[in-house]
């Protein structure tokens, strides 16, 4: 009972502020509303009782990434003219494609029961004697399995901060002439 | 917990609005908000099959995949605002110096 109010209640923030997210005009409103998200989809994890992930979504995304975000929002200028749109049809298409993605996925997971065999393990209920995965094995398979993609992913963060500053640093300043 | 088809419909709505998001708004950065988005429904996958299966495979991958956001969106609004120096703008209809 708890469980089910936890999950709709989630997931109904989610979603609420996700479609808001997208279509609020002022930015600084959809940075606001997709943080609201991000911390409803932590709530989900901590219900799939993946801790360690709860508390990565809440410092990394919401404390890092947005507050990047925003600051990118205050450098710069967004009350340019808006123009008319130049493809007048472009809102009708992308939802007629997004409607036609939604129907597909959505059918496959309504027939993943008639598929051969077990059929996909979607609908039935999990099972919940399994042992929950805590941070302690999550750290064991990080640092021994997945030892090397953890290093590449360092290298990664490091190459994309460089580059990061490379890109936003001012060029015209540290010309010579 | 609730059944696995709950979560999967959460997420699939999730990813249709960052789609939604990615493809009709103008401004640069709600589009790469709304690829965000994307990832994160990806996220709720992952960690939910991590949940059923009982194997922290999938919440390392997830792990990783924030990571990915990270620098992601780290080049992604340095490249911004490298842009918005030479042109003035940050509207998609308006980026297009490879239009001949």
């Amino acid at each position: 009972m708890l469980d089910s109010f936890l999950f709709y209640f989630f997931a109904g923030v989610a979603v609420l502020s996700a479609a808001l997210m997208v279509t609020r005009r002022n930015v600084i409103h959809c940075a606001v509303f997709l943080i609201t998200t991000l911390l409803a989809t932590a709530g989900i994890f901590l219900q799939l009782r993946a801790e360690f992930l709860f508390v990565t979504q809440i410092i990394l995304y919401v404390g890092g990434i947005m507050v990047l975000f925003i600051f990118v929002i205050m450098l710069v200028r967004l009350d340019a003219p808006i123009h008319q749109l130049r493809f007048r049809l472009q809102k009708f298409v992308a939802f007629l494609v997004t409607l036609v993605l939604g129907l597909e996925v959505a059918g496959i997971l309504f027939l993943a029961r008639k598929l051969p065999g077990d059929g996909l393990f979607i609908t039935g209920s999990a099972s919940p004697e399994k042992l929950p995965p805590n941070s302690e094995e999550l750290a064991r398979s990080l640092f021994s399995t997945y030892l090397l993609p953890f290093e590449i992913a360092s290298v990664l963060l490091l190459v994309a901060m460089v580059g990061a500053v490379v890109m936003a640093k001012n060029r015209k300043r540290s010309d010579p002439s | 917990m609730m059944s696995p088809a709950h979560y999967l419909f959460l997420s699939l709505a999730l990813f249709l609005i960052g789609c939604i998001g990615v493809v009709t708004r103008r401004n640069v950065i709600v589009v790469l908000m709304s690829i965000e988005l994307i990832l994160n429904a990806v996220n709720i996958n992952l960690v939910l099959f991590s949940r059923i299966f009982g194997d922290v495979a999938g919440q390392v991958f997830a792990l990783f995949i924030i990571a990915d956001a990270a620098a992601e969106a780290a080049v992604g609004l340095g490249i911004i605002i490298a842009f918005f120096r030479n042109r003035e703008t940050v509207l998609a209809d308006e980026m297009d110096l490879l239009k001949w």
